[in-house]
């Protein structure tokens, strides 16, 4: 008797998954634990493995194709087995089913797994300690690649893995004349979810946005000195480091900036996490930085790029991006003057960060080269009212023109 | 042609043999230059002869304290001439076995001296070999006196390892200048034969780069077996006489002097970098005197590699052999796995035997690193109470967080063979839990080492 294999629910969210790559195709032999697919879920890109052994007899679901969860993707049987493609209930699996006939056209299959029970079979190949660094760090083994004996994971891949990438993430592909006008491209499943959050957000929403320009030259120069003072111990203090901070400890000052809209009511939070805004391949995701105005600025710079980095490789836990009271969007790197970012519901604002640019201003009855930015905030108007949010923003431009105010 | 190769090899000894069957097995012609007997240092005049030694000294301890064991071995005499002549033959045989290995792989051996050509060319003689991939510096090292305080070699009062091998009798007493691997196999070889030692060691303690409790262990073993030893001393003067000699020693304040029939010295090695043609071809040298090389094992002058003593330390024949597989895995193109340095075992064959693999102690207090040592004495051990070799323990140490082992130091009967269990784990980045989970028969010494790492979890059950 044939095997069904589901769509599994990868992830505890997950609804449905795209299928996005077979690695087995019909007539390959397969083995308990071996992956037979990579599925897209709403957040990252998994594997789908063969609970059974035999051979692939039918894939149901094309690549491209999304299901919902529980659906079946394919079939695993005997050589020459027949089944109905509408998936009628399959006894359980007549494991003893070998390939013995059965041609090998395409690649050896991998290594085989161990006989262990279904279980088992999600059996990642990784050293003991990687795994117990992994499970402290909440890496995702299935998603690292291993450097070891066979593609094992090691330490040293878990631990080398996340704080890489300082320079920003490549966001979309060049624009190439191929003589085609246009190319349509199905909406992964993380950008169905961003369509899905943001529509709640700047429609229903009542924003309005406020813009100031901020002063960095001091900041530029506390840094500059923060950083000698660092010198070989590596752990370079950012820009951005300095504003998440100024902006959590401004928050502190503004508890009413500081808020959720729920239904019936706003939550005032007595303690500030700020969601960072991060660019990854074909979408977004605000990682959090938790109680960051009682951080230091190494803390928050040490754990803003271990985030930014496994944002980017898709290895944040759920509680990792969830749960902020407030936002700061920077797009300085990317030579933005300014711009107003879409608040995140159900916080009530967000602060767009524009590059620090040097610019000709005023001193007296001369003209001094200083370095500023623009910063933008966006306000939920049930939450924050003009002056309320023009306030918070004073303070924060406060804070950055005299970082010394950051110590009070 | 006949003179060209894939590949070809300075040296015969454990790193340079090795690289030439692994050579061979990926299919590359090799050829071997070695100016001596093929297995280098190691087999003729190092690791091989004095193992046989080292046996002999055992089994001449051994026979003293049969009594107790309820067998009467009557008056037990040594004679250090024989046991030399079994030790020569064990070398031969281990030379023969290279020798055979060369012929089985098809590796043409070259007698004579290499000197480095430009162009990956080698000459021994007045012929010119040319290598069309590669040519692997596998040149070795040799012992070395100390001239500065007047102790050069001179084969008779001061000796090295090269001439201890090769006596037919014993002085009456012996000077050991150093306490590392040598000198302390040595003082057990030369004291189980009716030898007066005294071990002289310039660091504070004996076995410098083993942890501080395998020094105490030792230094309390070779006193209680009449062996002096002085560590943290200073040679400040040598008077070499024709049938003796006299060291003016400072140690810890005080003067001392030592006289005795011979010196025999023990401290370090000098790399064989001269005269093969170096500096001709652009290869360059580290400050402290080794062929400089980048992560492939490639000297400064690129096709020209170098491996084993003459690559940098440590300066031991199973880093060599795994340096020569690495390099020919290079050369043939694949991707090996890079070596850990910091997973090179390292074994003192003294009674009791010194193994260790990782950190030491003191090195984790230097590094700041969060750790936990689990210890357990072979003197709680079934096994070794059993043979009356309960001298030592197990020390492993463990990261606190993770379970990692950061190093594993073991003195006793066997360590040399037990220390395999850990460097297995090490490499395969196993945690003390899987040692420890792992089912030690009973009664073993190696129990032991799962004891030690269930100490290290605040569980060992047998202590």
């Amino acid at each position: 008797m044939a095997t069904k294999v589901h769509m599994e629910a990868l992830s505890p969210t997950m609804e449905e998954g795209r299928l996005v790559k077979w690695n087995k195709h019909e007539g390959d032999p397969v083995k308990s634990g071996e992956t037979l697919a990579e599925v897209e879920t709403d957040k990252a890109v998994m594997e789908l493995v063969a609970r059974a052994d035999g051979q692939l007899i039918k894939v149901v679901v094309p690549e491209g194709t999304t299901v919902p969860v529980g659906n079946v993707v394919a079939w695993i049987g005997k050589p020459g087995e027949q089944v109905d493609g509408a998936g009628s209930e399959a006894a359980p699996a007549a494991a003893a089913a070998k390939p013995a006939s059965a041609p090998a056209p395409t690649p050896a299959p991998a290594p085989p797994a161990p006989a262990a029970a279904p279980a088992d079979a999600t059996r990642v190949k990784a050293s003991p300690l990687a795994k117990r660094i992994a499970k402290d760090a909440g890496v995702d083994l299935k998603l690292v690649q291993g450097s070891g004996p066979g593609g094992r994971v090691i330490k040293r891949d878990v631990e080398g893995a996340p704080a890489t990438a300082a320079a920003p993430a490549r966001t979309t592909p060049d624009v190439r004349r191929t003589g085609v006008p246009y190319e349509d491209v199905p909406l992964t499943q993380i950008r169905k979810t961003i369509a899905k959050r943001l529509a709640t957000s700047l429609g229903p929403i009542p924003h309005f946005f406020l813009t100031t320009e901020i002063d960095m030259e001091r900041a530029a120069e506390a840094r500059e000195a923060l950083n000698k003072q660092l010198g070989e111990e590596g752990g370079k203090i950012s820009f951005n480091d300095i504003i998440i901070k100024a902006v959590a400890l401004a928050l502190v000052q503004h508890r009413a900036c500081n808020a959720w809209f729920q239904e019936d009511h706003i939550r005032y939070w007595n303690e500030v996490h700020i969601g960072m805004a991060v660019a990854i391949e074909d979408g977004l995701i605000t990682p959090v930085i938790r109680n960051a105005d009682m951080k230091s600025l190494r803390e928050i710079g040490t754990e803003s790029r271990e985030l930014a980095g496994r944002a980017r490789n898709r290895r944040l836990k759920p509680e990792e991006y969830t749960g902020a009271t407030f936002s700061v969007s920077n797009l300085g790197m990317f030579d933005i003057d300014h711009f107003t970012a879409v608040i995140n519901p159900p916080e009530a604002g967000i602060v767009a960060i524009g590059s620090i640019v040097a610019r000709a201003v005023p001193e007296g009855d001369r003209v001094v080269v200083r370095r500023r930015l623009h910063a933008t905030m966006s306000c939920d108007h049930r939450v924050i009212d003009g002056a309320t949010g023009a306030a918070y923003l004073k303070t924060l431009k406060q804070m950055l023109e005299n970082p010394l105010a950051m110590l009070l | 042609m006949a003179n060209s190769f894939d590949v070809i090899i300075l040296g015969g000894g454990p790193a340079g043999y090795v690289c030439a069957i692994r050579c061979a097995q990926l299919g590359l012609s090799t050829a071997v230059v070695e100016q001596d007997k093929l297995g280098g240092v190691c087999v003729n005049i190092g690791c091989i002869p004095t193992k046989a030694l080292l046996h002999s000294a055992y089994i001449a301890n051994l026979l003293k304290e049969t009594k107790d064991f309820g067998v009467e071995a009557g008056n037990v005499t040594t004679d250090y001439g024989v046991a030399m002549k079994r030790s020569r033959r064990v070398s031969d045989q281990n030379s023969k076995g290279v020798e055979f290995l060369m012929k089985k792989n098809k590796i043409t051996v070259v007698k004579g001296t290499g000197v480095l050509q430009t162009g990956k060319k080698v000459k021994v003689g007045n012929d010119v070999y040319e290598a069309k991939k590669a040519v692997v510096i596998a040149t070795g090292s040799r012992v070395k006196g100390i001239p500065q305080i007047g102790l050069e070699i001179n084969k008779t009062t001061v000796i090295s390892s090269d001439e201890a091998l090769f006596m037919e009798k014993v002085p009456a007493s012996l000077a050991i200048i150093g306490a590392g691997a040598v000198g302390m196999e040595f003082a057990d070889i030369f004291s189980a034969f009716g030898v007066k030692i005294t071990v002289i060691e310039a660091l504070p303690r004996i076995l410098p780069l083993e942890d501080a409790e395998a020094s105490d262990t030792l230094s309390k073993s070779y006193r209680k077996r009449g062996i002096e030893v002085i560590a943290g001393a200073k040679v400040t003067k040598a008077n070499v006489a024709k049938d003796k000699v006299t060291l003016d020693v400072e140690a810890g304040g005080e003067k001392k002097q030592i006289t005795a029939a011979a010196v025999l010295m023990a401290a370090g090695r000098a790399v064989n970098t001269e005269n093969i043609g170096l500096k001709e071809n652009g290869i360059q040298l580290t400050d402290r005197g080794f062929i400089k090389i980048d992560k492939n094992l490639q000297t400064s002058t690129p096709g020209y590699y170098a491996i084993g003593d003459v690559a940098g330390p440590p300066m031991l024949a199973h880093k060599g052999s795994r340096e020569g597989i690495v390099v020919a895995e290079i050369i043939a193109g694949q991707k090996p796995h890079p070596i850990k340095y910091d997973n090179v075992p390292s074994v003192t064959y003294c009674h009791p035997e010194v193994a260790s693999i990782g950190l030491t102690e003191d090195q984790c207090k230097e590094k700041k690193l969060d750790y936990v040592a689990g210890k357990f004495p072979f003197s709680a051990n079934g096994r070794a109470r059993g043979t009356g070799e309960t001298e030592g323990f197990v020390k492993i140490l463990r990261d606190k967080k993770y379970g990692e082992i950061l190093g594993a130091h073991i003195v006793g009967s066997h360590a040399s063979e037990m220390i395999h269990e850990l460097a297995v784990a090490r490499e395969n980045e196993y945690t003390v839990e899987e040692v420890e989970l792992a089912i030690h028969a009973h009664p073993t010494m190696s129990e032991a080492i799962a004891q030690a790492a269930l100490d290290s979890l605040g569980r060992a059950t047998d202590i």
